[in-house]
């Protein structure tokens, strides 16, 4: 048992860390360090830098654009591209529907999106849910009749997020309402520019406009656009769900928000102190870096277990770390509230642009926001509650 | 990095898994627990025999030489079975004391007895007041001539009622909490003026009260003048160990608790059926894993000779394996129902010997006040 890193994983940490300090711009990663949303831009240039690179794709195949990296290696660019406050590779692309292209889909197809898709010259965004179809995705009801080379798409999706900055989105729609629900489904992408397509934005607790719903109306889709085979759609959208497997606990994430706590800590006063000096403001923190310590050390331990894994299958301790590592993400934001005390209170979204001062120090303003917003991770990507129940299953055998 | 065991501590971990599988099952224990003393001499010779009793001790003195991560796999093993043998307190706390503290002539001449299973030793440095602080003495050992004398009463010395020798810590200068002046001495259970009274602990084990009136030591039972930071760092050592073993404890608990859901049945059904269960056994998991995976990182910090850095890890460890402690043992009686509450069933006893690790050279809350104090565990240029 040795807990340190080679000397060749060491490099390459540091080639990471060089990486993405230097090479992403400052003021995107300033947004989020602070919480502040990022626009498109932000998000498009910042996942061109990677692609650039060759670095913002590592989980795709290698002949695709991905990287053959160890999982110690995939462990160490997450934790340095988060501990650098550097934006993730824009999930819908990358993580989601880019694997699934990758896997399942046509050559065709594949080099008609993969680039694109790489570049971010498409954005994409995803059609699961819908509203009748939260934890039970495989209820779904946006239907797609086949008539002749097209599909007509009818339904409704919901919690689609940054639709509004979508140039595709990739969709769950039902082919075969006689078949078993799962057996149903197919995985299909639509160009958002189709007639028929409205999206409508739901705004969050937090004031922001991260989700949409996205309503189709006689949608006509290319038969070709279809991702593998009809009805198989459903074996898809779990390979997609069950495919982020390290960097899921967003460890890093929360190893940079630990820092900025105490930080800020030190800057707040409370009772004529730093708040940082108070030995119950320590002690809550510390809590909770310990089990982030004991994330940590437990995701290095899946990252491990994989390398004896066979490819591409599944580890059940993904879900551990899912459950886990929001538990914590959501504590941190908690607790950063707690820092900024009364300044939490106002509403101060959009002041940048109005430019008038902030109410209170500048770092406050998106303190409570973020922690209505982190509400969501135990949500989404299948509930804490859904995670329990895979565990259940599938490790204890219940 | 790597998770994995060299093969040599994978033959380790084998031979005393069997052991504990094959000897420590709860109808023996039970037997075990009416023997003189409260436990097996005959295992004690067995682990003697399979070299457990020299882990942490150098070859040259026929010890077997082994790190914190030996000592991680055979408490872990340990943990499982609850074992009742006083190897706790001769092993891992009298033994990483002779380590750190103890002259080569004086290692030279009790460790052999140790590994041979000759010798039983015990640590005695609790006072009334002193609670967790290690440093808090009041015991007095007065210089006299070329030796010492002791006087004073420790408590809760573990297995110090069996024990043939006791390491005693006892102020030679200094006010009672100074850091500096802290003695730390061997003393004989034959010598005058040393008297004992054992009691079982609430986990089946032993411990005594020790008293010291006018205690003569010899100058080579003196193993320091000066001994607060070895007995610190052999401490941070010990509750690595104890962090192993507790995720052995937590682990039956866990797998006991599960096979229970699994197979008794209330409404026509097993209770494992029942959603408020599963998730609760999850739980009990998630804990068990961030616990073990704690008790890994203090088994590696350990050794680290940068007291500051060992003591942060050492206590967010004892902080980790408390927590997950108490949540999977009060769970696993609760789950149980009725047989979880009785001291016919094992479950009750695995309980009891957590809870009293987790009192054991501080709970969750005293050591989460030290990594508190310290600043935490991620700088603040993570």
């Amino acid at each position: 048992m040795d807990l340190s890193f080679t000397d060749e994983e060491l490099a390459f940490r540091d080639e990471a860390r060089r990486f993405f300090r230097t090479q992403i711009p400052d003021s995107i990663r300033a947004k989020v360090a602070e919480g502040e949303g990022l626009t498109k831009d932000d998000m498009v240039t910042s996942q061109r830098i990677m692609n650039q690179h060759g670095w913002a794709t590592v989980n795709w195949p290698v002949a695709w654009g991905g990287k053959d990296w160890s999982p110690v290696q995939v462990y160490l660019y997450q934790d340095e591209m988060q501990l650098a406050h550097a934006p993730s590779p824009i999930a819908f692309n990358v993580s989601m529907v880019g694997p699934v292209i990758a896997q399942f889909a046509s050559d065709e197809l594949k080099r008609r999106f993969l680039p694109a898709t790489a570049s971010a010259e498409i954005f994409w965004c995803q059609g699961f849910s819908e509203p009748g179809s939260g934890s039970d995705l495989a209820s779904l009801r946006t239907r797609a009749e086949r008539k002749g080379d097209k599909y007509v798409v009818n339904g409704q999706k919901i919690w689609t997020t940054l639709a509004q900055y979508a140039d595709w989105i990739f969709c769950l729609v039902r082919t075969d309402t006689a078949a078993k629900q799962q057996e149903g489904i197919s995985f299909l992408l639509i160009d958002m520019k189709t007639p028929g397509i409205t999206v409508r934005p739901i705004v969050t607790i937090d004031g922001g406009r991260e989700v949409n719903e996205v309503f189709f109306d006689n949608v006509e889709v290319p038969a070709e656009n279809l991702v593998g085979q009809e009805n198989k759609g459903w074996d898809y959208a779990k390979f997609l769900l069950g495919n982020e497997r390290t960097g899921i606990a967003r460890v890093g994430m929360s190893k940079a928000k630990v820092a900025r706590i105490k930080e800020l800590a030190a800057l707040e006063m409370s009772g004529g102190r730093p708040l940082i000096a108070d030995p119950r403001f320590q002690e809550k923190l510390a809590s909770i870096e310990v089990e982030l310590k004991a994330l940590e050390m437990t995701q290095l331990r899946v990252v491990a277990d994989e390398r004896k894994m066979e490819k591409g299958k599944q580890n059940p301790a993904s879900s551990l770390l899912k459950l886990k590592g929001s538990v914590i993400q959501q504590q941190l934001t908690e607790l950063l509230m707690e820092v900024v005390g009364p300044y939490a209170m106002p509403y101060q979204r959009d002041f940048d642009g109005r430019n008038e001062p902030a109410i209170g120090p500048e770092y406050a303003s998106e303190a409570a926001p973020m922690y209505f917003n982190y509400r969501k991770v135990s949500i989404y990507g299948g509930s804490n509650e859904i995670q329990r129940n895979i565990i259940s299953k599938a490790i204890l055998g219940l | 990095m790597d998770f994995d065991l060299t093969e040599e501590q994978r033959l380790l971990k084998d031979s005393v898994d069997r052991l504990i599988a094959d000897k420590y099952q709860f109808a023996q224990r039970k037997q075990y627990q009416t023997e003189t003393g409260g436990w097996s001499e005959k295992l004690w010779g067995e682990y003697a025999e399979m070299g457990l009793l020299g882990l942490p001790f150098e070859e040259t003195l026929g010890g077997f030489g082994g790190g914190p991560v030996e000592t991680m796999i055979v408490m872990e093993a340990f943990g499982r079975g609850l074992i009742l043998e006083p190897y706790f307190a001769t092993v891992i706390l009298a033994g990483g004391l002779l380590r750190r503290a103890g002259s080569d002539a004086l290692r030279g001449a009790l460790v052999p007895r140790i590994t041979s299973g000759k010798l039983k030793l015990a640590f005695a440095h609790l006072e009334r007041h002193s609670r967790y602080d290690l440093g808090d003495v009041s015991t007095t050992a007065r210089k006299d001539g070329s030796s010492y004398v002791l006087d004073g009463a420790k408590s809760v010395v573990l297995h110090g009622d069996c024990a043939d020798q006791v390491l005693v810590t006892a102020r030679i200068a200094g006010a009672q909490r100074d850091r500096d002046g802290v003695g730390l001495f061997l003393v004989d259970a034959a010598t005058p003026g040393f008297s004992r009274r054992g009691y079982p602990t609430q986990d089946g084990l032993r411990a005594a009260e020790i008293t010291l009136s006018g205690v003569r030591v010899g100058g080579d039972g003196v193993l320091s003048v000066n001994a607060l930071p070895a007995i610190e760092h052999v401490v941070d050592e010990a509750i690595a160990a104890l962090c192993a073993e507790a995720v052995g404890t937590m682990q039956v608990m866990h797998d006991t608790t599960l096979d229970y859901m699994k197979t008794r049945k209330q409404f026509g059904r097993t209770i494992g059926s029942f959603q408020v269960l599963q998730h609760r056994s999850v739980d009990m998991l998630v804990a068990l894993e961030q616990a073990r995976s704690m008790a890994m990182f203090a088994a590696v910090m350990a050794a680290d000779e940068n007291p500051i850095e060992r003591r942060r890890a050492i206590a967010a460890a004892k902080i980790q394996i408390g927590k997950s402690g108490r949540h999977i043992g009060q769970e696993a009686v609760q789950i149980h129902g009725g047989i979880g509450m009785t001291m016919e069933y094992s479950v009750g006893h695995s309980f009891k010997r957590m809870t009293v690790i987790d009192q054991l050279y501080g709970d969750a809350d005293t050591h989460l006040a030290i990594l508190a104090r310290l600043g935490g565990l991620f700088g603040k240029a993570a």
